[in-house]
């Protein structure tokens, strides 16, 4: 009898250690069904526009819902009311990168009812530092998934629908407007003929458009095409010289400055969407994170002139924003073709010059920062702005250094001169200013640029070069 | 004659980029028969603030396009633009608009 309970104890013992690890096995299953779930094989990407079907009323939040959101709940202006609202409005995210990240984030998080995520681009290395929804996992994935990956681990009852095109003016119209029961659209591109085009499909849907920018250590925001406040057109009806206009692959960007705006986009859409005065209809926001200052300034109204908004518009359909503004819909880099084909060499021909000694002098007319992260070493640095400016100190630097090499020549034919920059844009451009000052400022040189800059010889000749 | 008068000038968004990077500017316009508007000061930055390139901020007789010009903390629409008359002790932004994301 004794042997037989202690088999019992025993066995029971057993069972016990047993159903521990089905317990264990049971989360670890659960776990890896939705991570497949929340895996970017899991979620439909769309290349095209698609018929969505409406949201429906939420006459009342579940008990999960309730504990998920309860801190919100609690606030009095949102409360309840503003949460049911939330589940019903619809926002349109144009553009996953550094603003739309944070932005889609925080409203997955809050409980919107649907999320639109549109992006033509796929996640790079050089993205991840601002915009925090891809990983170093998702490199060549479109942005529009990726996002919408990440976002379904935050928060699954949310509806996702990432569109992995370019917004266009054939099909602007036809997203904003086919979220009927919302709504509410962000400006969250990178480009000047994009913001028009969001504009002006906004005006033309009569959609509130929340839009913010950012750039190295600043950020603007404001509410445009609200409770009679001004469009973005109202504010600028010409677009800027496409030359004055820089963008983050040039200027370079602090993550956490569109990550601060983003989220500030996310609040004003929290307060539009719950019935809330938004602060910043008809107010710019300005945020310097340098000088630690935000500022709000007060804009004009809804301007009865405005082309698109106003009384007249003659802007009565979408148009060719491209052309429009003299500049591409995105903020990758211009190809300029300023020189002849005989005042260029490839980073193949320049090799060639360095293997064979031949005597020159490499000028990089890039800003000092971007020296700072990598450069040729035979090379002297001046930036375009001081050939320009033909600054004395630095004129006298380049005269120097050509007598120095000179020297070594018979000094019977001009004096070559091989300008780099990162992309071959702007050693175009002082190729030119050289040629004018050879003969004049200088002794008689001859000034070709090297095609494709540095990222070129990182691509072609030496692969453990940098890029960025 | 109207006395001279002091002005704090600031520049953002990238347009202090062309003025040395410097972002602040306190300056004192000097005493003339009229009195000062935003057109003739415009051409006063142009003469002695702006040294390079002033095609990047100045384009016919007003600022470029881009450049938002904030006058006390209001868009300079509603304070009458180039006919404002400055008055001793104004704050006058010109900001770049920004367009990355």
């Amino acid at each position: 009898r004794a042997v037989m309970e202690q088999d019992i104890v025993s066995l029971k013992e057993q069972l016990l250690v047993k159903e521990n690890e089905i317990g264990i096995l049971k989360d670890k299953l659960e776990r890896l069904l939705k991570d497949s779930q929340c895996s970017t094989e899991a979620i439909d990407v769309q290349g095209t526009v698609t018929q969505l079907t409406p949201l429906q009323e939420k006459p009342f939040l579940s008990n999960e819902e309730i504990m998920r959101y309860s801190r919100q709940l609690l606030v009095p202006q949102f409360g309840v009311k503003g949460q049911q609202q939330l589940c019903r409005t619809s926002v349109l995210v144009v553009g996953c990168g550094g603003l739309g990240c944070p932005l889609a984030q925080y409203l997955a998080a809050a409980g919107v009812g649907r999320l639109g995520l549109l992006d033509y681009d796929e996640v790079e290395l050089g993205n991840l530092h601002r915009q925090v929804l891809h990983g170093e996992d998702r490199k060549g994935k479109p942005k529009a998934l990726s996002a919408a990956a990440s976002l379904k681990r935050l928060n699954s009852a949310v509806d996702y629908v990432p569109y992995h095109m370019q917004l266009t003016p054939e099909n602007a119209l036809q997203l904003v407007q086919q979220y009927p029961c919302m709504d509410i659209i962000a400006d969250c591109s990178d480009n000047v003929p994009t913001r028009y085009l969001v504009n002006d499909a906004c005006v033309l849907a009569g959609k509130p458009l929340v839009s913010a920018s950012a750039l190295r250590m600043e950020g603007q925001l404001t509410v445009y095409n609200y409770c009679g406040g001004p469009c973005y057109r109202c504010l600028y009806p010409v677009p800027p010289p496409p030359e004055t206009v820089t963008n983050c692959s040039d200027g370079g960007v602090l993550g956490v400055v569109p990550g601060i705006m983003g989220c500030f986009q996310a609040l004003e859409i929290l307060k539009i969407a719950s019935g809330q005065e938004p602060g910043y209809r008809q107010q710019l926001l300005m945020f310097d994170a340098q000088e630690a200052r935000f500022r709000t300034i007060k804009l004009r109204p809804r301007q009865a002139g405005c082309s698109v908004c106003g009384e007249n518009p003659s802007v009565r359909a979408l148009q060719d924003y491209e052309k429009f503004c003299g500049s591409a819909a995105t903020d990758k880099c211009r190809r300029l073709c300023l020189l002849d084909q005989e005042q260029r060499i490839s980073v193949q021909e320049y090799k060639e010059i360095l293997e064979e000694h031949v005597p020159h002098l490499l000028l990089d007319v890039r800003p000092p920062v971007e020296v700072d992260i990598c450069h040729l070493p035979v090379s002297i640095n001046i930036p375009l702005a001081s050939l320009e400016d033909k600054k004395a100190p630095h004129l006298q630097l380049l005269k120097e250094k050509i007598e120095e090499s000179r020297q070594k020549t018979d000094r019977k034919s001009d004096f070559p001169v091989y300008v780099i920059c990162k992309l071959g844009n702007d050693s175009q451009k002082a190729v030119q200013i050289l040629q004018e000052m050879s003969g004049v400022e200088l002794e008689h040189i001859a000034a070709k640029d090297i095609r494709g800059g540095l990222m070129a010889w990182a691509q072609k000749i030496d692969l453990s070069f940098p890029q960025y | 004659m109207a006395a001279p008068i002091s002005l704090h000038l600031e520049f953002g968004g990238g347009a202090e980029l062309l003025f040395d990077g410097v972002k602040n500017h306190h300056v004192t316009l000097p005493s003339q028969s009229e009195p000062w508007n935003m057109k003739q000061l415009l051409l006063w930055i142009k003469g002695n603030l702006l040294k390079e390139r002033p095609e990047l901020f100045i384009q016919g007789d007003t600022v470029r396009p881009g450049i938002l010009v904030l006058i006390n903390d209001a868009d300079w629409e509603l304070m009458g633009e180039m006919d404002y008359r400055l008055q001793h002790q104004d704050n006058v932004v010109f900001i770049s608009t920004l367009h990355g994301g």
